[in-house]
């Protein structure tokens, strides 16, 4: 199973220096633990110190933001598209 | 321009404290932090006086040690200074002393608040080199970034929601842009702008990779309410809130005003106003949330229509640090308000004015702005490009043959209803 994860380019030199990586899991925890494996310092970056995802930070499954869904534990599954995306001035 | 004597010395993390020299970043690289240009405002206070502002043209450049460019502005002499008004029959209606519009809806070039942000924004461009210069856009961003882009003669792309009013959609297309309608709402624009960025470094788009220095154009907006109140500050300010770029810097602009020595007292209590169908930052300070819940917007008031604000916290940090207050108004309130203003002031505002004159006047009814106090309502867009939205709240011309005595007698009736009105 694999998931196709983009990065954003904060985080592209932790991953590889890639825009985007594959990688598994149920849930959209498991896939960035995952990540963490894969790339060590990964969950550092994306969680705060109080375990939360960062707030700045947003991630999507299929381009709907995950706070529409279940937050962390939104399942996944193989084909989906994950965007790991910085929050971003508006206008 | 190496004869000009820049004091932006760098960017800051406003969240984890880390320094950047002046590049174009989106957000702080360790934290996703919000970046924000650092001043030798010691300097700055030593160089700026109020006589050297006087002596300058009246745009937003007669403040330019506070914005982040690093040489002469090459564009973007029309922008600003737009009028402040003293809004007596306003304040009489709504039984307030001392009423005054802050009116962006006649900013040039696009006639709204953008064209604030805008000309920082391409100008650093500029300086840095990039190639194209872009936005993501609930519509009046568009239009300034379109405009610029042709001043400067840099090729531009705009996206936008696809839902937009067709004046929006025109006034950036005039321009001659790539205009891209993004099906979805204005979050989505906005994520395929960010994750565009990584893709094409040499695009600046302005409230992505560009956004650290947009930003900084709007304090022009505070800079011109005390210089134009006579180097004073009013007490209270009701400002729009979409993604939160504009009321934090005010906030900051004023607070940089006092640091520079223009300007001495207490700082003016900032409200912020958003229309219900679109108010995460509303409900997060009324609700005291730590985490601003991001919402599907729903709302005719289409430029403030951001359900996931990336200044969001900053918004609620200025609320909290001048004692300011959040108000969300129905969209019937917001239709209500700008035939207010019209009606009373001649000013045209579009649904964004509307929402906040609203807001103003639910703070003024619930006691939160004092009656006495002064205040200053900023209408940042033009009604000229939000006309749908008063489809049925208007009167219907009267329709007369070109006869005299037609006339008189539509008149004789229109009298009467008058009278029995
Ligand atoms: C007319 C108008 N007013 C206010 C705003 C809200 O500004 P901000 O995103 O800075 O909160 C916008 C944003 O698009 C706008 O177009
Ligand atoms: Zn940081």
């Amino acid at each position: 199973m694999s998931i196709t994860v983009r990065i954003p380019a904060p985080l592209q030199a932790v991953a590889g220096n890639r825009l985007e990586v594959e990688a598994d899991g149920g849930t959209i925890a498991e896939l960035l633990a995952d990540l963490d494996n894969r790339f060590p310092g990964f969950r550092q970056r994306v969680y705060d110190e109080t375990g939360r995802l960062r707030r700045f930070l947003n991630v999507y499954v299929n381009q709907e933001d995950i706070r529409f869904l279940s937050g962390e534990t939104t399942p996944i599954k193989d084909g989906d598209e994950v965007s790991i995306v910085p929050a971003v001035a508006g206008g | 321009m190496s004869s000009y004597i820049h004091h932006v010395q760098g960017l800051a993390c406003r969240d984890c404290g880390r320094n950047y020299p002046l590049e174009n970043l989106t957000v702080c690289e360790h934290c996703f932090g919000r970046l924000e240009p650092r001043y030798n405002y010691g300097a700055i206070r030593r160089y700026l006086s109020r006589g050297l502002i006087y002596s300058r043209p009246q745009n937003i450049w007669r403040y330019r040690e506070l914005l982040p460019l690093t040489g002469l502005p090459q564009v973007g002499q029309s922008n600003g200074f737009t009028p402040l008004v003293r809004a007596r029959r306003l304040a009489e209606r709504l039984g307030v002393s001392e009423l005054y519009i802050k009116n962006d809806a006649v900013n040039a070039p696009t006639l709204s608040y953008k064209d604030r942000v805008v000309p920082v924004a391409i100008s650093r461009a500029l300086e840095t080199g990039l190639e194209l210069f872009a936005c993501a856009s609930t519509g009046n961003l568009a239009n300034s970034v379109a405009a610029h882009a042709a001043q400067a003669g840099l090729p531009c792309i705009v996206f936008i929601p696809d839902n937009l009013e067709a004046a929006k959609i025109v006034n950036s297309l005039v321009y001659g842009p790539t205009v891209v309608a993004v099906k979805g709402n204005y979050d989505a624009v906005n994520r395929l702008c960010a994750e565009l960025t990584a893709r094409h470094p040499s695009w600046g788009i302005a409230n992505v990779n560009l956004r650290p220095y947009y930003a900084e154009g709007a304090k022009t907006m505070a800079f011109e309410i005390a210089e134009q109140l006579g180097w004073r500050f009013p007490r209270h300010v009701v400002l729009p809130v979409a993604g939160g770029t504009l009321l934090p810097r005010v906030h900051r602009g004023f607070d940089e005003f006092v640091k520079v020595g223009l300007v001495e007292g207490e700082l003016p209590r900032i409200h912020a106003a958003q229309p219900e169908g679109c108010c995460p930052v509303v409900d997060a300070f009324l609700h005291r949330r730590d985490r601003i819940v991001p919402q599907k917007p729903n709302t005719i008031a289409k430029s403030l229509a951001i359900g996931d604000p990336a200044d969001g916290y900053t918004v609620l940090e200025s609320l909290k640090a001048t004692g300011g207050s959040a108000v969300a108004v129905p969209d019937e309130e917001i239709i209500g308000a700008i035939k207010l203003l019209a009606e009373t002031e001649g000013i045209f505002a579009e649904t964004a004015g509307g929402a906040t004159l609203a807001g103003a006047v639910r703070l003024s009814e619930s006691g939160v702005i004092p009656r006495h106090e002064s205040i200053v309502v900023a209408v940042t867009g033009n009604g000229l490009k939000t006309q749908a939205a008063l489809d049925g709240a208007l009167a219907q011309p009267v329709r007369v043959e070109a006869r005299v005595e037609h006339f008189e007698a539509a008149w004789q009736e229109l009298q009467k209803e008058a009278i029995a009105a």
